[in-house]
C-alpha cells in the first residue's frame, strides 16, 4: 500500500498499464489491416475474435475477460494520472512571471490533454464499433460494412485522424517515459528507447489511419 | 552597462509579493550576478530602502546557497553555472532582467528571493548518509570500488542541493535531487547495508514534503548547475522498485 501511495509507485502503475495498452494496440492495429483482404476474411476474423479459447471458453468469454482486464488497466492508468497530476499542479502553485519556453518536446507537453482526448475518443470508438450505437450500418456481425459506413463520412475520419495523432504523441513520450520509470533506461540504451518510441508512435498512427483513409479514398468499399 | 532588474519583492512569508523594477546604470560586465545585486543593495541601503534579500555563501559555485530564477531559468542562461558564477557579461547593455525566487509549494518564500529549502534537508535526514563508525579514515584499498561505479557515485555526489531542479520542474519535483543522493550512496559498497531502507525512506520523505512527481520532462537536468543526469532518476526508480519488491 505504501507503494501505491508513493509518487514513484503510481508512476510505475502508469508505466505497466501503459505498456499493456500498447501491446493491445499493436494487436488491434494488425487485426484492422485484415480489412484489405476483403469482407469475407475481415468478417471471419471479427467472428473468430468471439471464439478465442473455444471449446474451453464459451462464445465471447475470452472477449469479456479481455474487456474486463482492459477496463481495469485503463482505470488504473487514469486514476494514477489524475492523482499525480493533481499533486503536480499543487506543487507549483505560483507560475514564473517570466515565462521560459520548455525544453521538453510537444509530445511531453501534451500528455495530460492527450490522455483526456484519448479517453473521450475511446468512449466514442466503443459506441461506434462495439455497441454500434452511433454506427450508420450498425449490423452485428457485419464488421466490414460497419467500418466502411463510419469512415465514408468525412468528419468521422477527421475525428479518427485527430485521435490517432494524439495517440502517436502519447506513445512517443509514454514509451520512453515507461522505460525511465521502470528503471530499464540507461545512458547506453537511451537512444534506442527514443528511436523505438518514435517508431512505435509512427507505426501505430499510420497503421490505424490507413484504414479510415483508404475507406474515404474509396480504396475499401 | 545599463541594466533594468525586475525583482520579486516580498516582505515576509505571508505577505503578498510583486515584481519591482530597479535601474542599475553602472553595471560592470565583469561583476558576478550576485555582485550586481550587492551594488543595487548598497544603493538601496543608502537611499533608506529595504535591500533585496537573497541567499548566498561561498560564491564559488559549491555551496548551493545561491539560486534565483533569472529570466525564467534557474541560475540564469548559462549551462552548468550557479547564480554566483554567472557574470553580468552574459547579458547585453540595456537588458531587462527578471529575477524571481524558486517556486514550489515545498519552498516557501521567506523574503524577496530567499526561500525555505529545509525540505531538502529533511530528505537527507531520512537516509542520505551511511551509518558507519566514525574515526580516522579507513585504508582506501580495503574496499575496492570499480572505476565506473566510483565515477557514477562521484558525479552524483557533486549535487550541491541548491534546488534548481525543483525550481525548473513544471511539477516542482525533487526527484533529481533525491535521485542524486540515492545513486551516489546506493552505488557504493559503503552504502549497501542500507540500500533498500535508504531509497524507501528518502522517497517517503520527498513525497511528504509536497514535492510533485516526475513526468520525465528533463527540465531539471537542464537547469542543474552540476549536470546531474536524468539517468539518476532511472536509477532511483530502479532502486525503489527493487526495494519495494523486497530484494535486498
Amino acid at each position: 500500500m505504501n507503494f501505491w501511495r508513493s509518487t514513484i509507485g503510481k508512476k510505475t502503475v502508469m508505466a505497466v498499464t501503459g505498456l499493456l495498452m500498447l501491446l493491445f494496440l499493436i494487436v488491434h492495429m494488425l487485426g484492422n489491416l485484415k480489412i484489405f483482404f476483403g469482407p469475407t476474411d475481415f468478417d471471419h476474423y471479427a467472428h473468430w475474435l468471439r471464439t478465442i479459447g473455444d471449446p474451453v471458453l464459451h462464445e465471447s468469454w475470452y472477449l469479456w475477460i479481455q474487456r474486463f482486464v482492459l477496463v481495469v488497466v485503463v482505470v488504473l492508468h487514469a486514476v494514477s494520472a489524475y492523482q499525480l497530476s493533481r499533486r503536480d499542479l499543487k506543487a507549483r502553485p505560483t507560475k514564473y512571471s517570466h515565462h521560459q519556453r520548455a525544453k521538453a518536446g510537444y509530445a511531453t507537453h501534451i500528455m495530460r490533454y492527450g490522455g483526456i482526448t484519448l479517453a473521450l475518443f475511446i468512449i466514442y470508438h466503443i459506441l461506434d464499433f462495439t455497441t454500434l450505437t452511433l454506427n450508420r450500418h450498425g449490423v452485428d456481425g457485419d464488421a466490414y460494412d460497419n467500418v466502411v459506413s463510419s469512415f465514408s463520412v468525412w468528419w468521422v475520419t477527421v475525428i479518427y485522424i485527430a485521435a490517432m495523432i494524439f495517440l502517436g504523441l502519447h506513445i512517443q513520450h509514454g514509451f520512453w517515459s515507461a522505460a525511465q520509470t521502470l528503471g530499464y533506461n540507461r545512458p547506453s540504451r537511451d537512444r534506442t528507447f527514443k528511436v523505438a518510441a518514435t517508431s512505435l508512435a509512427v507505426l501505430l498512427t499510420v497503421g490505424f489511419l490507413i484504414v479510415p483513409v483508404s475507406v474515404l479514398a474509396g480504396l475499401v468499399d | 552597462m545599463k541594466l533594468t532588474l525586475r525583482i520579486w519583492r516580498q516582505a515576509g512569508p505571508a505577505e503578498p509579493g510583486r515584481m519591482v523594477a530597479y535601474e542599475v546604470p553602472d553595471a560592470n560586465p565583469d561583476m558576478s550576478f550576485l555582485e550586481l545585486l550587492d551594488v543595487l543593495n548598497e544603493r538601496l541601503t543608502l537611499e533608506g530602502e529595504d535591500p533585496v534579500t537573497f541567499d548566498h555563501d561561498c560564491r564559488e559555485g559549491i555551496c548551493g546557497s545561491c539560486g534565483v530564477v533569472i529570466n525564467g531559468q534557474a541560475h540564469g542562461p548559462r549551462a552548468l553555472t550557479t547564480t554566483c558564477q554567472l557574470h553580468v557579461r552574459s547579458f547585453a547593455d540595456g537588458d531587462v532582467i527578471d529575477i524571481e525566487p524558486w517556486r514550489s509549494v515545498a519552498f516557501g518564500v521567506l523574503k524577496d528571493l530567499m526561500v525555505d529549502r529545509s525540505g531538502l534537508d529533511r530528505i537527507i535526514q531520512a537516509g542520505g548518509y551511511i551509518s558507519a563508525p566514525t574515526g580516522s579514515a579507513p585504508e582506501a584499498h580495503s574496499t575496492p570500488v570499480p572505476k565506473p561505479i566510483a565515477d557514477t557515485a562521484f558525479d552524483n555526489a557533486t549535487c550541491i542541493g541548491c534546488g534548481a531542479c525543483v525550481a525548473a520542474c513544471p511539477n516542482g519535483s525533487a526527484m533529481l535531487f533525491t535521485s542524486a543522493k540515492v545513486t551516489h550512496l546506493n552505488s557504493l559498497p559503503q552504502g549497501a547495508p542500507e540500500r533498500a531502507s535508504r531509497v524507501l525512506n528518502l522517497v517517503e520523505a520527498m513525497d511528504a514534503e509536497g514535492f510533485g512527481g516526475c513526468t520525465n520532462t528533463g527540465e531539471c537536468t537542464n537547469a542543474c548547475p552540476k549536470g546531474i543526469p536524468l539517468d539518476s532518476i532511472a536509477t532511483l526508480n530502479r532502486e525503489y522498485l527493487r526495494a519495494s519488491l523486497g530484494r535486498k
